[in-house]
C-alpha cells in the first residue's frame, strides 16, 4: 500500500518502485551501534548501558557526541583486560563483580543493559546468560538485558534496534478485551512523542503506546490487537519482535515533512476508520504551519543539489523530504541499509533514476562526491572538515539524529538544517 | 575487568593514529571493524584538522570471520598502496583484529609493495595510547634509520660539520596538547641561542625525512611519553645524547636553555629572555599575593603534571596538595617529585577515583585534564587545563604555547583567569548576604555565576560518622554558612575532625572558631 500515493495521486512519479542500488564494500566511516546508547540513555530515565569491551569502545562514548557534558552519564564500560582474555580471571564472575559495583554506586537503575561489543562478540562471551543469570540475582530491583551493539553486526542507528527488540519480550502482554492499540515504535524526543500523543488523542486513535518508555516501569503491552507504526526507518529486528508478538505493522512513509507526517498519521487513522473530515479538521493546523515553515527555507534550497553519505538509515526518507517538500535535487542517497519493505513508501517517491547506494566503500564515495560537486553534502564528522577544506559545504549528519526532526511541528526545523550551512556560507567573507 | 566510566587515553592503535596523521607521506592500514573509523573524529573535529587521518580501516563484519579477513587485510592494503603512494605504509590491528591473530605484518610484508612496510604490535589490553603513540614512533624511527646508520657514522667521524650545532626535536604529534605552539616557540628559543633544528618529528615530517634523524648532532625530547624511547635509541645508535628538560615555566625554561648549550658546547648562552617573559614579574607584583599558598591540585600525564606542580610551587607561590598522573609509565618521575613535595602521588587512570581524592582534598585550584575540568564544575572549584585529554576548545586559534617563556607566560593568564581576584574575595568576605557579592558569586569578570555544588561536594566529604554523632546546633550550622562556600567543605571537614579527637558531640560556633585557629595556616 503506498499511502502517499493514494493522498496526492497527481504527484505520484512513474515507475520506479524497485531503483536501481549500488551496493558496495569497503571501508565504511559510520559508527558502530554503540553510539545510539547517546540517545538512548537519555531517553530511558532510569535505565543503565554497560558495555562489556575494550577501551576504544569508552573511547568511542566519550569522543563521539561530546557527552562528556554528562557528570554521571548512565552509561559505563567494562574495559576486558588482559587476564580476562588469558583466562587468569572467570570473565563471568568478572562481570558479576563489576555489575554489583554499578549497582551499589547507583541504586536508581531499574533496568540494565549488557551491551555486547566487536572484543565480546569475538571472544564470544555468552552476555545473554550473563544477563539471565544477574537478573536472577537483582530481580525485582533490577531487570537485566542483553543486546549487541558491536561494529562487526551493528551500524549506527542498528544499535537502538538492537536495544528495542531486546525489550520486546519483555513488553506485556495486552489484554484481549482492551481492543485495538497503537504502538509506535523508535525513540524520539519527548515534545515530539506529547505532540504525536495529542494528534492522535484529537484522531480518536488509541490508546497509544510508545516504544521506548521514559521510564522502565512504563513497557507498553503488545499483542494481536496491537497494530505498530515505526517512527524511524532503522528498526528491522524490533519490528520482527513485534510482529512475533502479534503486532501489525501499519505501512507508511516516515513522518518527516508536511506530507510524510500527514501520511504517517492518515495511515493509522485509516485503520481506527476516523472519517476524512474529521483528519482534515485535526491536522489542518498542523499541516499548516509546517507547509509555512517549510515554505521559508524552499525558497532557498530549491534546485539546489544533495549527497547523502551513509549513516543513520534516515537517508532515504530525508532524501524524501528534500525532494518532495524542498524541491532539491538528489546526486546520490547512500545509506548503511536499505529495507526495502519499510522504505516502500518513500522510495516510492524519490525521483526516477536517483542514485541509491547500500553499504560503502568510503573512497570512492568522496571519488564520486567531488565528481559530482553537489550543493551540499550530508556526511559524518570525519568527512566534514576535510570535504568543508575542500570547498564543499556540508551537514553533519549526526545532529538529525539528536535534534528534534519529526512531525509538523519541526519540519521547519528539519529544513533549517539544510539551510544552515548554506546560509553560513552565503554570510562568511573570511 | 575493569568498570570505566571516562577514560583519559585512548587504546593504543589511536597513539599510532596520532603519529600517523602528524606526518606527511606515511599511511597506516589498520586492521579493524567498522566503528573504529570514529577516531577520524578526534583529529578533524576536536584538532580541526582539513585532511582526512591518512588510515584505512579494513571494516571486517561478523560474517567475515568465519572467511577470509586475511584477503580483507591484503586487499585493504594493496588499495591503499595504490590509491595514496605512500613513502612507507604503517600496519597494525584494533582490539578487536588483535582478537582474530591474522598477522598485519606479515600479511603486508607477504605483498611484495615497493615501499618500507613497518609493523606494529599495539597489545590493547595491556596498554594505552601513549604507549601507543610511543612504540609507532621508536618503530617507524629504527625502521627506517637502521638502513642509514653505518654512512651517517661514517661521515660524523669523517669530521665535525661546518656551522652551527644542530638537534632535532622529538615528540610533537598530531592531537597533542599544545604541541603546534610548543614547537614554534622551541625553535624560536633554539635559533636565539644559535642551535639549528634539522628535523621536528613525527610533526610534519615524512618517511623519508625520518632516515635522516641521524645527522643531528643531538636530540630534544619535547614529549618523553612519545619520544623518550626513540630518542633512546638514537643516542645508542647514532652516539646524539638527547636532552632531558622540558622547558615548561621559567625555571625549567632556564635550565633548557643551560642543558643545551651545554649538550651543544655552545658558550656563552645569549640572553634571549629579556623583555619576553613576564611572569615572574606579574607573580611579584603585590596584586597577586593572593594567591598566596592557594592549595591546587594537579592531574595530567606525567610530564605536563610535574612541570605544572614545580611552576605551581616555585612561581606562583601556591601549595601543591595534591598531584597525580594517568601515565603509569612515568609513574616513577611522579611519586619522586610528589614526596619532595610531602605528598603522596595519585597514579591512576580511573576518573573516580581522582574525583574522590579532589573531593577529599578540597582544593581551591585544579589543574588538569578536561576531566578534571569536569570533576571542578561539579564542585565548584575553579579549573585550568594543563593537559591532554583535552576538547575541542583547548585547540586555540590564537598562539598558546606551554613551554619557553611565552608559554609561562600563557600559563601565568590561564592560571589566574578562573580565580577571584584578591580584593573582591574579601569583598565577599565582608558582605556575606550581599545580592551581588553573595555566596555563590562567581568571579566577576567570568560572567554568569557558576553553580556552587558546594552543599553536594561537602556532603560527599564529611567521613561518615565513626563513633558518637556530630551535631551542629543552629548558631553553628549559620555561621558555618557564613565561610566563602569554596573552602566551606573543608572548614565543615575540619570542625568535625576537631570536635571529634576532643570527644565533643555538639558543635558550637566556639567550636568552629577553635577549629579553625587549631588548623589556620
Amino acid at each position: 500500500m503506498n499511502v502517499l500515493a493514494r493522498l496526492k495521486p497527481e504527484q505520484r512519479p512513474g515507475g520506479c518502485d524497485q531503483p536501481e542500488v549500488l551496493r558496495e564494500r569497503g571501508q565504511r566511516e559510520v559508527f558502530c551501534g554503540l553510539t545510539g546508547i547517546v540517545w538512548l540513555h537519555r531517553k530511558i530515565q532510569d535505565a543503565f548501558f554497560l558495555i562489556v569491551g575494550s577501551r576504544t569502545c569508552a573511547h568511542l562514548m566519550q569522543s563521539a557526541a561530546g557527552v562528556m557534558i554528562f557528570a554521571e552519564p548512565r552509561f559505563a564500560t567494562a574495559i576486558i583486560e588482559d587476564r580476562d582474555l588469558a583466562g587468569l580471571a572467570d570473565v563471568n564472575e568478572e562481570l558479576d563483580r563489576v555489575v554489583t559495583q554499578l549497582l551499589e554506586r547507583r541504586p536508581e537503575i531499574k533496568l540494565l543493559f549488557l551491551v555486547g561489543s566487536c572484543p565480546s562478540e569475538v571472544i564470544k562471551l555468552d552476555l545473554s546468560r550473563a544477563a539471565e543469570r544477574l537478573s536472577g540475582q537483582f530481580m525485582p530491583d533490577v531487570r537485566v538485558l542483553y543486546y549487541s551493539g558491536s561494529g562487526i553486526e551493528t551500524t549506527f542507528t542498528q544499535g537502538e534496534d538492537a536495544c528495542l527488540a531486546a525489550l520486546v519480550p519483555d513488553l506485556p502482554e495486552a489484554s484481549n478485551d482492551t481492543g485495538r492499540s497503537l504502538l509506535v515504535a523508535g525513540a524520539l524526543p519527548d515534545i515530539v512523542e506529547d505532540q504525536f500523543r495529542r494528534l492522535f488523542d484529537a484522531l480518536g486513535v488509541g490508546p497509544v503506546h510508545f516504544l521506548p518508555p521514559r521510564r522502565s516501569g512504563g513497557l507498553p503491552p503488545v499483542g494481536s490487537d496491537t497494530q505498530y507504526l515505526l517512527a524511524q526507518p532503522f528498526l528491522t529486528d524490533t519490528a520482527r519482535a513485534l510482529e512475533e508478538r502479534g503486532a501489525t505493522r501499519i505501512a507508511a512513509p516516515f513522518p518527516f515533512g508536511e506530507k510524510g507526517t500527514t501520511a504517517w498519521l492518515r495511515a493509522a487513522a485509516d485503520i481506527w476508520g476516523v472519517d476524512p473530515s474529521r483528519f482534515d479538521d485535526v491536522t489542518r493546523s498542523g499541516r499548516e504551519r509546517a507547509i509555512q515553515a517549510v515554505g521559508r527555507y524552499r525558497e532557498r534550497l530549491s534546485g539546489k543539489s544533495i549527497f547523502f553519505f551513509p549513516d543513520s538509515q534516515l537517508e532515504v526518507p530525508l532524501a524524501r523530504f528534500v525532494n518532495s517538500e524542498l524541491a532539491m535535487t538528489l546526486e546520490e542517497v547512500g545509506t548503511p541499509y536499505l529495507h526495502r519493505d519499510h522504505l516502500a513508501d518513500d522510495l516510492a517517491e524519490l525521483p526516477e533514476g536517483v542514485l541509491l547506494s547500500e553499504g560503502q566503500d568510503v573512497d570512492k564515495q568522496l571519488d564520486r562526491c567531488r565528481a559530482a560537486a553537489p550543493d551540499i553534502v550530508v556526511c559524518g564528522l570525519g568527512l566534514a572538515n576535510p570535504l568543508e577544506a575542500d570547498g564543499m559545504t556540508t551537514k553533519w549528519s549526526i545532529e538529525l539524529m539528536f535534534t528534534p526532526i519529526h512531525g509538523y511541528e519541526q519540519a521547519g526545523d528539519l529544513a533549517e538544517l539544510f539551510a544552515r550551512p548554506l546560509n553560513r556560507k552565503g554570510r562568511l567573507r573570511v | 575487568m575493569k568498570l570505566t566510566v571516562w577514560t583519559y587515553e585512548g587504546p593504543p592503535h589511536v597513539g599510532a593514529m596520532r603519529i600517523a596523521t602528524a606526518m606527511d607521506g606515511l599511511h597506516y592500514v589498520l586492521h579493524a571493524p567498522q566503528g573504529d573509523t570514529y577516531a577520524d573524529l578526534l583529529f578533524t573535529m576536536i584538532e580541526r584538522r582539513d585532511k582526512r587521518p591518512p588510515v584505512t580501516y579494513t571494516t571486517f563484519q561478523a560474517r567475515d570471520l568465519g572467511g577470509d579477513t586475511a584477503e580483507l587485510f591484503k586487499t585493504a592494503a594493496r588499495d591503499a598502496y595504490e590509491r595514496f603512494q605512500p613513502q612507507a605504509l604503517l600496519v597494525g590491528a584494533s582490539c578487536t583484529a588483535e582478537l582474530i591473530q591474522d598477522d598485519p605484518g606479515g600479511l603486508a610484508q607477504g605483498l611484495g609493495l615497493p615501499v618500507p612496510v613497518v609493523p606494529i604490535d599495539l597489545p590493547s589490553y595491556q596498554r594505552k595510547e601513549n604507549w601507543g603513540a610511543s612504540e609507532t614512533f621508536y618503530h617507524l624511527v629504527r625502521g627506517l634509520c637502521a638502513g642509514s646508520a653505518e654512512a651517517v657514522m661514517a661521515a660524523k667521524q669523517a669530521g665535525p660539520r661546518e656551522g652551527r650545532p644542530s638537534c632535532n626535536l622529538l615528540g610533537p604529534t598530531a592531537l597533542g596538547f599544545r604541541h603546534r605552539d610548543d614547537v614554534r616557540e622551541v625553535l624560536s628559543l633554539l635559533d636565539g641561542i644559535g642551535v639549528d633544528v634539522h628535523i621536528v618529528a613525527p610533526m610534519g615530517v615524512t618517511p623519508s625525512d625520518l632516515t635522516r634523524l641521524g645527522e643531528a648532532d643531538f636530540n630534544i625530547v619535547l614529549y618523553p611519553e612519545i619520544a623518550e624511547i626513540a630518542a633512546r635509541w638514537l643516542e645508542r645508535t647514532f652516539k646524539q645524547p638527547y636532552v632531558r628538560t622540558v622547558p615548561i615555566g621559567v625555571n625549567a625554561t632556564r635550565e633548557f636553555i643551560d642543558e643545551v648549550a651545554r649538550v651543544a658546547g655552545i658558550d656563552p648562552v645569549p640572553d634571549v629572555e629579556n623583555e619576553v617573559v613576564r611572569l615572574p614579574w606579574y607573580s611579584r607584583s603585590i596584586d597577586s599575593t593572593y594567591l598566596t599558598g592557594k592549595r591546587v591540585f594537579i592531574f595530567g600525564d606525567a610530564t605536563h603534571a610535574c612541570a605544572a606542580a614545580r611552576v605551581a610551587r616555585e612561581e606562583f607561590g601556591f601549595e601543591v596538595a595534591g598531584l597525580g598522573t594517568y601515565s603509569r609509565e612515568f609513574a616513577r618521575d611522579v611519586r619522586a617529585l610528589a614526596s619532595d613535595y610531602g605528598i603522596e602521588a595519585l597514579i591512576t587512570d580511573d576518573y573516580l577515583e581522582v574525583e574522590r581524592h579532589i573531593s577529599d582534598l578540597q582544593p581551591e585550584l585544579i589543574l588538569g585534564t578536561q576531566m578534571e575540568r569536569h570533576i571542578a564544575k561539579r564542585f565548584g572549584i575553579p579549573c585550568a587545563m594543563i593537559s591532554a585529554p583535552a576538547h575541542v576548545h583547548d585547540y586555540p586559534a590564537r598562539y598558546s604555547p606551554q613551554m619557553g617563556f611565552e608559554g609561562a607566560n600563557v600559563i601565568w593568564d590561564t592560571w589566574v583567569h578562573p580565580l577571584m581576584m584578591g580584593l573582591e574575595e574579601h569583598l565577599l568576605g565582608m558582605f556575606r548576604e550581599d545580592f551581588e557579592f553573595h555566596d555563590g558569586a562567581a568571579p566577576s569578570h567570568l560572567g554568569k555565576s557558576a553553580e556552587a555544588k558546594e552543599e553536594q561536594a561537602s556532603e560527599e566529604v564529611a567521613d561518615p560518622p565513626s563513633g558518637p554523632i556530630l551535631v551542629w546546633n543552629t548558631e553553628a550550622e549559620k555561621e558555618l554558612k557564613k565561610v566563602p562556600f569554596f573552602v566551606r567543605g573543608k572548614a565543615r571537614r575540619n570542625t568535625e575532625r576537631f570536635a571529634a579527637e576532643r570527644g565533643e558531640q555538639t558543635i558550637t560556633v566556639e567550636t568552629l572558631y577553635d577549629a579553625k585557629a587549631h588548623y589556620s595556616r
